[in-house]
């Protein structure tokens, strides 16, 4: 029982998950799940009581059994009890302010990260503000290597993400270059396949992979398919750089995704053993997005966030290149309009951070939600400061494909204008080799077509 | 915008790949942002987009329309009582409302074989531009094939499923439903069927059912969807089931039917 008192009335939270599920920032899929506050001193009042949990019951009192959830028995398995010693003794109130403190550097953070589980990190973000978030965020450092370097400081890389509604390698590669010309494709060259199956998988890759090779691009590709799509593509030599795969934080949730750990560790291992980084092994990309284990029915009365935290335990045990929380594109019944939007990204990626993880946002909405660019600028310009690792780059933030609206190549070079935040080393060092960039950051001023792609833009084009 | 504008604006040299995609590529650029012109286009896109789902769908007109071309109908409403709870409760809107539910409790039995629902959806322009349009092409098919149809429900706030409880209502073998679906940018009035072989309520699921979508003036054609839905009809008679089990043989004609369940809750979301 937790239980706590305010303005003369006294609140007891029958459980942990109870006391989470109230203490959290107001959304609607809360709301829909049944599990929010429901009003404002309640959620105070849970609030109060979640800041004096003390830590270590997060390891005694499971949210999710167990004995009949997997998710589970990672976290609990696999924590580092060495790594947490240092603060076994706080109170999820405690820990808010020892990582808002200066004793809590990035070295100590990192050496920290295996000692914590997604529902510790998951409670102590609930207690704070936006500015913890960014705060917080921005100490930790989280760097993976494939064919470049992510994650260093004051760098920000982008997800180049060509779709196109019928998968023509013509109109693929018409998006493909026109980001390459505006900067990016560090993150991934990633490409969302309007029909997941093998052939038009096996296509796209050999497409991106022929990009990479012809132009020496430091960069990796992805075609963002089923994980036993791509797991037949290894089998048949096409060429994979990193396997996908959407995740969440719930067996159930999973298996409604037709995935489970084993599947997974399948595919890390098939990867992996292709060898094709070059300058390190991360080859995993992940995404996940707050709202997804509630709409397949799977969030055993949890709070959205706190499942969506779990799926970082998921990530987490293989080493991914890239995770990206997919925040605003399952609709208002979970996140309803920009502020909840804004608060989400920030959230996840403050929480993916603290538990190791490569985090970028794709920060989007559809426009059945309540939100529009400006509300995607306000995330932006935070996931940003916050230290976020990647971003996507949509042409003209228009998914023609998805139907959604994200972040396009003219956001990347806002927000590095703004914060004099570069791209990876090694594709920032090709973009200059190019003249596409020049050594201050910028975008070169082109007046005729650019000298590396002319031959293919003309045979695209048919020489006009 | 005055001719200095060229002067101030960096045109992309590969403009000429915007043949090749629907895609907003070779923008050019006002310093390194969006120059003014593609920053209003968007903008104009967004706005329609969003008065695709917040403009409420105008019933009495559809249902005026159905009148004059001979079609039986009537009004029906979900357990939605507004836009925004519609949008922040999907169960509310796969439910009918009480008012509704006695409606067409007081209705005589009779021997149906079809079902059709018209739901607002997310896009009430989907339904004002495509629905009686498609009717035309769809309901002489199903007369001549001898179905005996049910009234066509015009329901207000409705999700999908709302067509379960009114396929069950009537004993249905099929139910057809037509919705409008999440606008994108460049679909604002996007119109989706759906199709169930013996909905019911609470126990029909997403899995049950075929979809054919992005059926607008840029996408599928009436006519290009009513060749689907008949040959998933014909299929669904054969094996008496819909859904996933009928995934497999239905490649035919470029149409692109959405079978797999949770691409459908990502891309969706009705």
């Amino acid at each position: 029982m937790y239980k706590t008192s305010a303005q003369h009335l006294s609140y007891d939270f029958k459980t942990l998950a109870n006391v989470m599920a109230k203490a959290t920032p107001a959304r609607s899929g809360d709301y829909l799940a049944g599990v929010a506050a429901s009003n404002h001193l309640e959620r105070v009042a849970a609030q109060y009581a979640l800041a004096d949990v003390p830590l270590k019951q997060f390891l005694t009192e499971a949210l999710v059994p167990y004995e009949t959830d997997e998710v589970t028995r990672l976290i609990i398995d696999e924590h580092d009890s060495n790594a947490f010693a240092p603060i076994n003794h706080f109170t999820v109130g405690d820990f808010r302010n020892w990582l808002l403190s200066e004793d809590a550097t990035t070295d100590k953070l990192t050496t920290l990260a295996p000692g914590l589980t997604p529902e510790m990190v998951a409670a102590v973000s609930k207690i704070m503000r936006l500015q913890d978030l960014i705060l917080v965020a921005k100490k930790c450092r989280v760097i993976t290597r494939f064919r470049n370097t992510i994650g260093l400081e004051n760098r920000l890389s982008t997800r180049l993400q060509p779709n196109h509604p019928t998968d023509n390698a013509a109109g693929v590669a018409a998006s493909l270059l026109d980001g390459l010309l505006y900067g990016c494709g560090d993150a991934v060259i990633g490409i969302n396949p309007a029909s997941d199956n093998l052939e038009a998988t096996a296509r796209l890759l050999h497409l991106l992979n022929d990009v990479i090779e012809r132009y020496k691009i430091p960069t990796q590709a992805c075609i963002l398919a089923h994980v036993t799509t791509t797991i037949k593509a290894i089998e048949k030599n096409v060429p994979v750089d990193l396997v996908f795969q959407s995740i969440a934080g719930t067996q159930k949730a999973n298996e409604s995704f037709g995935i489970n750990l084993n599947l997974l560790n399948e595919a890390h291992q098939a990867a992996l053993a292709l060898k094709r980084g070059t300058v390190g092994h991360n080859c995993m990309y992940f995404e996940t997005g707050q709202g997804s284990a509630l709409s397949a029915n799977a969030h055993h009365s949890l709070d959205q966030q706190t499942c969506e935290a779990r799926a970082y335990a998921v990530a987490r045990k293989f080493k991914p290149l890239l995770v990206n929380t997919v925040v605003g594109f399952i609709g208002p019944e979970y996140l309803y309009d920009g502020k909840q939007i804004i608060r989400a990204g920030l959230e996840d990626h403050f929480c993916g951070k603290l538990l190791g993880l490569p985090m970028g946002c794709d920060i989007c909405y559809t426009n059945h939600a309540e939100a529009d660019q400006d509300d995607m600028d306000l995330l932006l310009s935070s996931f940003a400061m916050a230290g976020g690792s990647f971003i996507m780059g949509i042409p003209g933030a228009d998914d023609v494909m998805l139907n959604y609206q994200s972040t396009s190549f003219h956001d990347a070079l806002y927000i590095r204008q703004v914060l004099g935040l570069r791209p990876a080393p090694e594709f920032e060092a090709w973009l200059i080799e190019h003249d596409i960039f020049n050594a201050h950051n910028q975008l070169k001023p082109l007046t005729e077509m650019p000298a590396l792609f002319k031959a293919s833009i003309l045979k695209l084009t048919g020489g006009n | 915008m005055t001719q200095d504008n060229d002067l101030i604006i960096t045109n992309d040299p590969w403009h000429p790949l915007k043949q090749l995609t629907p895609a907003r590529i070779a923008l050019g650029r006002a310093g390194m942002s969006l120059p003014t012109r593609a920053h209003l286009d968007f903008q104009l896109a967004h706005a329609l987009a969003r008065d695709a789902v917040h403009i409420p769908l105008q019933f009495d007109t559809i249902k005026q329309s159905l009148d004059n071309s001979g079609y039986r109908s009537q009004l029906l409403q979900s357990k939605a009582e507004n836009q925004a709870q519609y949008l922040q409760r999907p169960d509310y809107g796969r439910c009918l409302s009480e008012q509704s539910i006695q409606q067409i409790a007081t209705q005589q039995p009779q021997a149906i074989d079809v079902v059709i629902v018209i739901a607002d959806g997310l896009s009430s322009k989907a339904i004002a531009n495509h629905a009686l349009a498609f009717l035309q092409h769809l309901v002489p098919v199903l007369t001549d094939l001898n179905y005996q149809l049910a009234p066509i429900s015009l329901v207000k706030h409705g999700r999908v499923a709302i067509g379960d409880p009114i396929a069950e209502h009537y004993q249905a073998r099929l139910c057809i439903t037509l919705i409008g679906e999440r606008p994108g940018l460049s679909s604002p009035d996007s119109l989706g069927i759906y199709f169930t072989y013996q909905a019911k309520a609470n126990i029909s699921t997403d899995a049950d059912r075929n979809c054919i979508s992005n059926i607008h003036a840029n996408g599928l054609s009436y006519q290009q969807a009513l060749k689907t839905l008949m040959y998933l009809m014909t299929k669904a008679e054969k094996l008496q089931c819909s859904g996933v089990t009928l995934k497999d043989e239905t490649t035919h004609n470029n149409t692109k039917i959405d079978f797999n369940y949770q691409e459908h809750l990502n891309s969706v979301e009705n």
